[in-house]
């Protein structure tokens, strides 16, 4: 190209496609650029380096590159340079097809005169839908530090990942680096930054390892933000992940979700919430158990000395229903507002149901949930285990109905469970099991303060609440429920 | 069928990714030792003499074979010859 020595030429770069109706549209503005000698022009072709056709130099982007170095959003975009030499030295950019504004651009006042005035620029192929993530993983800077492992060219990817002893005995989603990245898209936290120690190897658990792992659990990338905070509430303290994962008791982490969130991703609180067929209930609650077992080393058999476990140590994981805005949530009983996006982690057992299709009252129906609740581990223990009494809808109902509020419910179901001693001692009833004999002259209660929480989730029909049992190590001494904000 | 898939690790990396071998044996002597016959001919008179020197070396011997050199063992005869010895010698061609 001829520039002229005595003024230094203009530097400018054009990025189009030929896919792209106002590139076409410009071919002549190209031409015209391409042929002036007062000023330089490199043209990039995102799809076809054929095009413009017989327009020498033209460089073909097809990797895009280029493209994505420069951050092209939009076809075409032209880049004024201070610096021909250097791709970086931009001045200012202008895009899509605007007469006056190219005319201006370029100092070139009759440029493009035979053309529309305006037509706008079509999206940049690195703007097609998936392509973010690739061009990050091939051009952009390292994110991810996790170490790769290469599989042999004959093994099944499936059961590689089972192989290296990856899997809760389900199928994972292989965590491809292009999986691991989109997942990182989920949330604005840095791949790198460590959430906490991982129990019970107690190893530094990352952001980018949680991702790996919610990739694996099978989760959306939108659900990440979740999954970091149930990892967050399970590496507190007061949750005590560490003894909940060694226990030889059933208990495992059980989450409830409150909070726009739950619509916002699609969570399942109404029918069938504690069971199968939602992806978010499903995919959260697995990833932390992917992530302790992992991450923390947590395999059963292992650290994990679980008896018989329970099924919900796949995953345990549903959204409460916060349809009546006169009944506190979850979180809102844990000094949230109803306008937070909250999970609590629960450490807690199967599924008890109470059925009761008769009561009609609140007082009636409390009597018979407390009788039910006695059998939290052990109808002769009290005070040890800690339990989520889950109301269906239509018995939250029989108690709105009757004028209750949740704190009345609670107080009544602590008056009800009152017990005394002497009919629970170790020997009572010819059980040997029981309360040690010291208590036989108190009056007991069977759940510790703040030991009893509740719960809204299920369809609209069916009279039928549940009881989720605690770790028989609850309170200070094992595990307490432990929130954490989304 | 694609070439080489890489992903990326889960876990805290304590372990090599490469799996690792089972401990290799100082001695086989008092130890039981498989010696699977893959059923190809004079397969018989090749591990009677291997058979031979591994007594000599206190070891225990115990005879399989597959049933044709043609297919990989039966998920059982490998389930069987893991339990039953500490070690395993396969013969892999005539």
């Amino acid at each position: 190209m001829n520039q002229a020595l005595e003024t230094q030429p203009a530097n400018y770069v054009l990025v189009v496609k030929k896919d792209c109706p106002t590139c076409t549209l410009i071919e002549p503005v190209i031409r015209a650029l391409a042929g002036n000698t007062a000023l330089s022009l490199k043209v990039y072709v995102q799809d076809d380096p054929s095009f413009p056709a017989n327009l020498g130099g033209v460089i073909d982007d097809s990797s895009l590159e280029y493209s994505y170095q420069c951050d092209i959003e939009v076809v075409p975009t032209l880049i004024r340079l201070t610096d021909g030499n250097d791709a970086q030295s931009e001045e200012s950019r202008i895009y899509g097809w605007d007469k006056e504004q190219w005319q201006n651009f370029t100092r070139i006042e009759d440029l493009g005169a035979e053309l529309v005035n305006f037509k706008p620029g079509c999206g940049s192929k690195t703007q097609d839908p998936g392509m973010s993530e690739v061009l990050a993983l091939r051009f952009g800077k390292q994110i991810l530090q996790a170490r790769s492992v290469e599989l042999a060219e004959a093994e099944d990817i499936m059961e590689a990942c089972y192989d290296r002893g990856w899997s809760d005995g389900l199928p994972v989603v292989p965590p491809t680096p292009l999986r691991v990245m989109r997942m990182l898209n989920g949330s604005e936290r840095d791949a790198a930054e460590i959430v906490g120690k991982a129990p019970p190897d107690n190893v530094p658990c990352t952001i980018e390892k949680i991702a790996i792992n919610a990739v694996m659990a099978g989760c959306k990338p939108e659900y990440l933000p979740v999954v970091i905070a149930s990892v967050e509430a399970a590496l507190q303290d007061r949750f005590c992940m560490h003894g909940l994962l060694c226990t030889t008791y059933f208990s495992s982490p059980v989450m409830v979700v409150n909070g726009p969130i739950t619509r916002q991703i699609g969570m399942n609180s109404g029918i069938n919430a504690l069971g199968q067929g939602n992806r978010a209930n499903a995919t959260i609650g697995r990833a932390l158990q992917l992530i302790i077992r992992n991450v923390g080393g947590g395999v059963p058999g292992g650290i994990d000395r679980a008896n018989m476990g329970n099924p919900g140590k796949y995953t345990y994981c549903f959204a409460e229903d916060e349809s009546d805005e006169n009944w506190l949530s979850l979180s809102m009983d844990r000094g949230f507002e109803r306008k937070d996006s909250v999970i609590s982690l629960f450490a807690g057992d199967g599924l008890q149901p109470i059925l009761d299709q008769q009561s009609r009252t609140p007082q009636s129906l409390t009597k018979s949930m407390a009788m039910s609740l006695r059998s939290v581990a052990h109808t002769k223990l009290f005070g040890i285990a800690d339990a989520i009494l889950v109301v269906c809808p239509e018995h939250r109902r029989v108690f709105r109905e009757g004028g209750w509020s949740k704190e009345d419910l609670r107080k009544a179901l602590y008056e009800e469970l009152m017990t005394p001693g002497a009919k629970v001692i170790r020997g009572a009833n010819d059980i040997a099991e029981g309360m040690p004999a010291k208590f036989k002259d108190k009056m007991l209660t069977k759940f510790r303060d703040d030991g009893l929480h509740i719960v809204t989730t299920g369809g609209t029909a069916g009279m039928f609440s549940a009881i989720i049992g605690g770790w028989v190590a609850s309170g200070e001494r094992g595990s307490q429920l432990t929130s954490q904000k989304i | 069928m694609q070439s080489t898939t890489t992903l990326l690790d889960p876990t805290a990396e304590l372990q090599t990714a490469a799996r690792q071998l089972l401990p290799r044996l100082e001695s086989i002597a008092g130890l039981t030792v498989g010696l699977l016959d893959i059923s190809k001919p004079r397969g018989k008179e090749f591990l009677d003499e291997v058979q031979k020197h591994l007594e000599e070396a206190g070891a225990k011997v115990k005879r399989y074979s597959k049933p044709t050199f043609t297919r990989v063992a039966p998920t059982e005869l490998t389930q069987q010859i893991s339990v039953e010895c500490d070690a395993v010698i396969e013969g892999l061609a005539d």
